[in-house]
């Protein structure tokens, strides 16, 4: 890969810093929040995707782990927030 | 070895017995350090558990404590964060290339940023020393009930998002702690030529690594620094 592509990614990264740095200074309610995860999920994707050259590498098992990985981890997030969001409702 | 019946293919000291080829040593290097990195995707999201949890039962007190923190150096640190991860990217393609020299520089840039990163971030916690927000028996934020009259504050809540803030952060320099001791010693190994466009492996993993560490980042600084950053009403 050319290292022109790497600058590119670099650039969007810090573009993307500075718009969600940006973006928590103005109201939009529960939003605020969402964009400011979708920003940081887009910025990790970038990072697997083409830093840890993800997107290209020919191993099935490489990706079986990683998406085996996010599935724990929302497993632990998801089924905890799934108890403690509904405590209230019993 | 010419009448051995078994083809012998040369190959460079560094493959290994038990491997058959470079390409399955180098593939089991990549999914051993892939295992790695998703247990300690677990690792750290036990802590992104617990924040949650917490974020969720005492919101006004995670938003007064992120209002607390440096919005400046915060973006700063991501932003040093994010050109270590690109001289990383360019090292490993430096020592695909074989351009030894550029691998070296962009490894001391790489262990640079590392210092860069975790000085700020010293310069963050002082900060926090001064300001009595570190938990323990001196805890105090009457400055922030003062600062925040329209956020209801609780000290003890409060005490909370600092300990998750102390234990994230000190968690992630840690690892960045080890990251710069990796690449030191990536850097000794580069300058005396043990990598070549054959094998790199090493360089290979150590950025697996970098790369992770700065993905954490990536996440910690919206979840800490911008829970609540609007203008209070």
């Amino acid at each position: 890969m050319s290292s022109k592509f790497y600058y590119t990614i670099w650039i969007a990264l810090l573009c993307l810093t500075v718009i969600t740095a940006a973006v928590s200074f103005v109201d939009l309610g529960r939003f605020n929040t969402v964009i400011a995860l979708v920003i940081a999920t887009f910025k990790a994707l970038l990072v697997v995707l083409f830093f840890m050259h993800v997107k290209y590498t020919s191993e099935k098992l490489t990706k079986t782990v990683i998406v085996a990985a996010i599935f724990w981890l929302l497993l632990l997030l998801l089924l905890s927030m799934a108890d403690y969001t509904t405590r209230l409702l019993a | 070895m010419s009448d051995s019946p078994v083809a012998v293919e040369q190959h460079g000291p560094e493959l290994l017995h038990h491997f058959v080829d470079a390409e399955q040593q180098r593939d089991a290097a990549s999914l051993g350090m892939w295992l790695f990195l998703a247990t300690e995707i677990m690792f750290f999201g036990g802590m992104f558990c617990a924040y949650l949890i917490y974020r969720f039962w005492y919101y006004n007190e995670f938003a007064a404590g992120s209002r607390s923190l440096d919005i400046w150096l915060g973006t700063i640190n991501t932003a040093v964060l994010i050109c270590s991860s690109l001289t990383v990217a360019l090292g490993v393609r430096a020592a695909q290339m074989g351009k030894r020299k550029l691998l070296v520089i962009l490894l001391l840039l790489t262990i640079v940023f590392g210092f860069a990163f975790l000085g700020i971030k010293g310069v963050e916690w002082y900060d926090k020393y001064k300001e009595h927000h570190i938990p323990g028996p001196s805890f105090n934020v009457d400055d922030l009930v003062k600062a925040y009259p329209q956020i209801h504050i609780d000290q003890q809540h409060e005490q909370i998002y600092f300990s998750l803030y102390f234990a994230m952060t000190g968690l992630h320099a840690l690892h960045m702690i080890i990251g710069v001791g990796i690449f030191a010693f990536l850097t000794y190994y580069a300058w005396k030529r043990r990598y070549t466009p054959k094998y790199y492996t090493p360089i290979e993993m150590g950025g697996l690594y970098w790369h992770f560490v700065d993905i954490i980042w990536i996440y910690l600084f919206p979840l800490l620094y911008l829970i609540d950053r609007k203008p209070l009403r």
